[in-house]
């Protein structure tokens, strides 16, 4: 069931109380930022937020892992220069790392969307992140055995939607977009345009509308912006 | 340069970074499509000529990346996975995480260029986390990019600050990978790793012998053929 939402407080209503979550973005590049604030207003807590990194500076996931509404992060790269919010709180031992190879992450996020149980992969193999995992050897190479990630919400971010939830992205800010709205059970959708059904070449959409729940549309100052069920009539 | 045939020292002095990095670009075959990782093997872009005709893949979702944007190019939807805005290229493509990962998982990359701590004699790897007890661990690609690339070229100076090699026996930071680095270039010299033991392909301001008094595993010169 599609929705359009006027507000970002609806869009991510969906999200509970010890809810897994993914969050989209690479850096700043497709980072859903006005629904992570939204996410906070909302004050949903005890979450495991999926997501590369692990928040950076004062703004987006970085606030929610401050004010301690993050139980648990599932993440490749925590750690970075301005990652100060999620550094306290680790060596505080007040948040949990899975802390997953970047590839492994993504197919394993790939793998919850596509149905599929787990899955081999030589990427970790011989490491301390293979520690306790299966192992075979296949066609000559070790290789790990990596189970799928799930989420019960995802918040993305994309260029433009139709009115059947169909997407495109801009860029390299499509990164983790696509394979987490098929990962997650409801998943929203943050867009700068809404156009009608139609003007989307159906030849170069990236997601399919099927994976998405919600969508609601940020104008370039950052407000969610109404009128949106009208613009796709 | 003016050196008897059969010595493979090839430089009277140490190389710099970017002597380093113009050798790297150099010995990238043309048409090669390659990975340059962040720090060190991100100044190889530098001195990659267009004759060559390299593609560039960047983790996070794009091959045909171009050089570093500046001014009105700046895009903060199109960044590298130093997260540094770029520019793309005519013929560039964006795809997203888990087709860039199964680009490199499955070896279409021809050659990815890392940093390391430690590369060991039988090409293990070490470049992620000192395992420093209060040091908090974050991977990235580096353990995808060691394990998917076809040829995996590490650049770093051969020695630590206290005087260590790192190019060693068995490496003491926690892997990134095992057996998967293919070429070390150091700033004293460049080796061929693999299951045969380490070869010296040539050697900057100093002999093999003096370069085996620094390396604490057996060095060889490498057959002509490979150099």
């Amino acid at each position: 069931m599609l929705n359009f939402v006027d507000t970002v407080g609806e869009a991510v209503a969906a999200v509970k109380d010890g809810s897994t979550v993914m969050i989209g973005g690479f850096g700043n590049a497709g980072q859903p930022f006005e629904l992570i604030d939204a996410l906070l207003e909302s004050g949903a807590t005890d979450l495991t937020v999926v997501n590369n990194n692990a928040g950076q500076g004062d703004q987006g996931l970085a606030l929610l892992i401050k004010e301690g509404r993050v139980r648990k992060m599932i993440c490749s790269f925590p750690r970075q220069s301005d990652s100060w919010h999620f550094d306290a709180k680790y060596k505080a031992g007040q948040i949990e790392l899975e802390l997953v190879p970047q590839g492994n992450l993504a197919e394993r996020i790939r793998a919850a969307g596509a149905g599929i149980g787990g899955f081999f992969t030589p990427t970790g193999y011989g490491t301390m992140l293979a520690e306790g995992k299966e192992t075979r050897i296949i066609d000559g190479r070790g290789q790990v055995f990596e189970t799928p990630i799930h989420a019960d919400v995802a918040l993305i971010k994309a260029l433009k939607a139709d009115g059947v939830g169909n997407l495109i992205y801009r860029k390299t800010a499509r990164n983790f977009g696509p394979i987490m709205a098929a990962a997650a059970k409801h998943t929203v959708v943050q867009v700068s345009e809404i156009v009608p059904t139609g003007s989307l070449d159906p030849e170069n959409i990236v997601t399919p509308g099927i994976y998405v729940n919600s969508i609601v549309r940020i104008d370039s100052s950052g407000a969610a912006a109404a009128g949106t069920a009208e613009q796709v009539a | 340069m003016s050196l008897v045939e059969t010595s493979i020292q090839t430089s009277e002095t140490p190389l710099g970074r970017d002597d380093l990095a113009r050798m790297v670009a150099r010995d990238i075959a043309p048409g090669s499509f390659v990975n340059l990782g962040i720090g060190q093997p991100t100044l190889v872009s530098n001195y990659l000529k267009p004759e060559q005709n390299i593609t560039l893949h960047t983790e996070n979702g794009m091959l045909g990346m171009g050089p570093v944007a500046t001014g009105d190019q700046i895009d903060g939807d199109l960044i590298n996975a130093g997260k540094i805005a770029v520019t793309e290229l005519p013929g560039a493509s964006y795809f997203h995480h888990a087709d860039s990962f199964a680009i490199m998982r499955g070896g279409h990359l021809d050659i990815c260029v890392l940093g390391a701590f430690q590369v060991s004699a039988t090409g293990d790897l070490a470049n992620w986390h000192t395992g420093a007890p209060d040091a908090i661990p974050a991977v990235g690609g580096a353990m995808d990019l060691a394990t998917g690339a076809k040829d995996v070229f590490v650049m770093m100076t051969l020695l630590t600050r206290e005087g260590a090699s790192k190019i060693v026996e068995a490496c003491t930071y926690p892997l990134t990978g095992l057996g998967c680095v293919t070429r070390v270039y150091t700033d004293k010299a460049v080796f061929l790793t693999g299951p045969d033991g380490v070869r010296v392909r040539e050697t900057f301001g100093c002999t093999l012998e003096e370069l085996q008094a620094l390396v604490p595993v057996p060095l060889t010169a490498a057959p002509a053929v490979e150099r």
